[in-house]
């Protein structure tokens, strides 16, 4: 029995030693560089965590069946080590804690969400680990001064943005009646920002400013003011249960407003399951597959989007053509940097200047890109009831005409 | 604070019915709990999960092309399944403990149920479309979506069903002879354990129907129980234990209460208020029954 117990512990040990003596050669091992990430795989972000997931995996064996990363004139794969954040902002922070300092991961990928990406970030930044991240649009994230810290999106304060100056254009320049609905969260109340900025700059006036409780799934009230005070732009933002209650209630309720604008209207399938309901709405995107952008490795969003399809059976969401975004970023800074110091291919990163698939890539110093627009597509459906997505704004993108105002629903 | 609700009359007479709508579903949910709660002294903190599990089924018959309405027969079928499991494994080990025992039992169930929700369905937020239309009043003013009146007449006709069979059948009998002195029930013969199995079971069943209801009129999420739970245990509170009508007119109340507290302080503090109502309600139901107990000594 005690010699059992011995023996045991005797080779509980060795695997310990043996786990952590393995762990902390990863970085850079023979021809990998090891990337380290915290994912939600599992609660409540789960699903944009797999989108995450996905976007990074695709990128990982595009690059890698490529030719890889040349750095000092030998060929380098990329490898991810991913953990399990649970959707938890602590457990992500202690996540990369363990990446950074148990893994000894030397570069980072960002998790998903603004909130999860805003609790991961001054870990980063004490140890000096760059990280590229691709779901976190929150603007706070870029005032506070982070060095190491790079987003491929366009910060949040940019989503709607367009569309109240689209609806101020459409008014023949004059000023708007805005009403807007947004959740509590770092999100929605930077798009929030936005909208305000955008109202204060075309003299616009907002007439209804309700905020959206984290449990929403009746938003009646609201609607009954927009259905009484007839504003010209209605703008909703609370994430995919946001985008789902407001397309349910407006439709039920037969609200008509000339402008309906949105975000998270692919990741709440608006198109695809809500059809006529969801017909007419505006959303906010941070990428589409129809734009034009190129690369080498992906060529151009319809192919990525094939190939994605190809892959995981579902058309890929702007989650994660982001986050294949954020590979390519690190692949053209590691070759720049033509090295793996750290500092070195932060200063790299930084002078970013680049064309991928999913837009044109260039960090402002507070991490943000400054060099992608948002698009704005509008949901469309034809007379057999099949809806489709189609950009409508900026025009140089545009692939069908804004429909405004939109119909009463009388007369539909 | 906004007082829209003063200016625009329409506006009110909407929240009322709103609220009146709203609040005969969440009476539905009460009434389970308050059965249960009767007769086993369990406080159900994963009434709420249940609901959303009724949700769920409903969600998935939408999704396989069948009419989600069908689910509020369904999903009480299989929750009633549920419910008896749920008692054969873990409540008939807590039903005769303390009260903190059951809480923090039901309390580790509702945290299991949410996870295994959110495993199996994921994190997305689902909801099944009825297609039935809306109903315009006072020159369309006053819209009510028939999902709501429909879930409105179907929790009515489920209550209904339930208080006959409780008046006339057999089983409705010994329930309520259990909720009134389990001992005295067991030593006429009656079979408790099949009591306490039954009513967790009706329990359930009665979350079912509700859930599926709200997959039709709201929107489902595996998260999303916790409200429900509040919202039943603050309608049983003010109504007491076995009082029916006294939870259908608490939780029109509640309903109504929460109509107007979204109108008048902002959505944000819908659920909030409902919170702030519950402390009130619990501190004047101490502070009356501290004077009652000065009175006795």
């Amino acid at each position: 029995m005690r010699l059992n117990k011995i023996i045991l512990s005797f080779v509980s040990a060795l695997v310990i030693l043996f786990s952590t003596s393995v762990a902390s050669f990863a970085k850079v091992v023979g021809d990998k560089i090891i990337l380290g990430a915290a994912i939600s795989l599992t609660g409540k972000y789960s699903s944009n965590g797999v989108h995450t997931q996905n976007g990074y995996n695709m990128a990982v064996d595009r690059i890698n069946s490529m030719g890889g990363v040349k750095v000092g004139g030998k060929t380098y794969k990329f490898d991810i080590i991913y953990y399990d954040d649970e959707s938890n902002p602590k457990r992500a922070a202690q996540l990369a804690e363990r990446l950074i300092s148990q893994d000894g991961v030397e570069f980072m990928l960002g998790p998903y969400s603004s909130g999860l990406t805003k609790a991961i970030a001054p870990v980063t930044e004490k140890y000096g680990v760059p990280m590229v991240e691709a779901n976190g649009a929150s603007r706070s994230l870029f005032t506070k001064g982070y060095k190491y810290l790079f987003a491929v999106l366009a910060p949040a304060n940019l989503y709607l943005d367009v569309a109240i100056e689209t609806a101020v254009e459409l008014n023949g320049g004059k000023p708007v009646r805005i009403a807007q609905a947004f959740e509590q969260d770092a999100f929605s109340q930077d798009v929030r920002l936005g909208i305000l900025d955008a109202a204060e700059r075309t003299g616009s006036k907002i007439i209804i400013d309700d905020k959206l409780p984290k449990e929403l799934n009746d938003m009646a009230a609201t609607l009954v003011k927009v259905k009484q005070m007839r504003p010209d732009v209605l703008v909703v933002s609370g994430h995919t249960k946001g985008a789902l209650t407001a397309i349910r209630q407006i439709a039920e309720m037969k609200v008509d407003v000339p402008m309906l604008a949105m975000t998270h209207c692919d990741a709440a399938k608006l198109s695809k399951q809500h059809g006529k309901n969801s017909q007419y709405a505006l959303c906010a995107s941070q990428w589409h597959k129809s734009l034009t952008y190129k690369d080498d490795f992906f060529k151009d969003g319809m192919t990525y989007a094939a190939d994605f399809e190809k892959e995981f059976g579902y058309d890929p969401p702007y989650q994660s053509a982001e986050s294949s975004a954020a590979l390519l970023v690190f692949k053209d800074a590691f070759e720049r940097a033509n090295s793996f110091d750290q500092k070195k291919v932060r200063d790299a990163l930084a002078a970013t200047n680049m064309q991928t698939f999913y837009g044109n890539i260039k960090f402002a110093p507070g991490g943000q890109n400054v060099d992608k627009p948002m698009v704005l597509f509008q949901v469309m459906c034809d007379a057999s009831g099949s809806c489709e997505n189609k950009v409508v704004a900026p025009l140089k993108w545009a692939s069908a005409k804004l429909i405004h105002p939109i119909p009463k629903w009388s007369e539909r | 604070m906004d007082f829209l609700v003063f200016q625009y009359p329409m506006i009110t007479v909407q929240a009322c019915l709103d609220g009146i709508l709203l609040g005969v579903l969440f009476a539905l949910i009460a009434y389970g709990m308050a059965l249960q709660w009767g007769v086993m002294n369990i406080i159900n903190i994963a009434q709420g999960d249940l609901v959303i599990l009724g949700g769920y089924i409903a969600y998935f018959m939408y999704l396989y092309g069948i009419h989600p309405a069908w689910g509020v027969i369904v999903a009480p079928v299989i929750m009633y399944f549920v419910g008896i499991a749920i008692y054969k494994l873990v409540i008939n080990k807590v039903v005769d403990r303390d009260l903190f025992i059951s809480i923090l039992a039901t309390f580790g169930i509702s945290i299991l149920f949410m996870q295994l929700m959110n495993f199996a369905f994921g994190a997305d937020v689902v909801l099944a479309n009825s297609g039935y239309g809306t109903t315009m009043l006072f020159d369309s003013n006053v819209v009510l979506p028939n999902s709501k009146i429909f879930s409105a007449f179907i929790s009515i006709l489920f209550a209904v069903c339930l208080v006959i069979y409780m008046k006339k059948s057999k089983l409705g009998r010994a329930i309520r002879a259990t909720a009134q002195n389990a001992r005295a029930a067991k030593i006429l013969g009656v079979d408790t354990e099949k009591v306490y199995a039954a009513t967790f079971g009706i329990n359930a069943a009665l979350c079912g129907v509700a859930g599926a209801l709200i997959s039709i009129t709201f929107t489902i999420h595996p998260y999303m129980g916790l409200p429900y739970t509040i919202r039943s245990f603050m309608i049983v509170i003010v109504a007491g234990l076995g009082n029916l009508p006294g939870v259908a007119m608490s939780g029109m109340g509640l309903g109504v209460f929460e109509e107007f507290a979204d109108y008048i302080l902002g959505t944000e503090f819908r659920i909030g208020s409902v919170f702030l109502l519950l402390v009130l309600i619990l501190v004047y139901r101490r502070f009356k029954l501290s004077r009652k107990r000065e009175y006795l000594k």
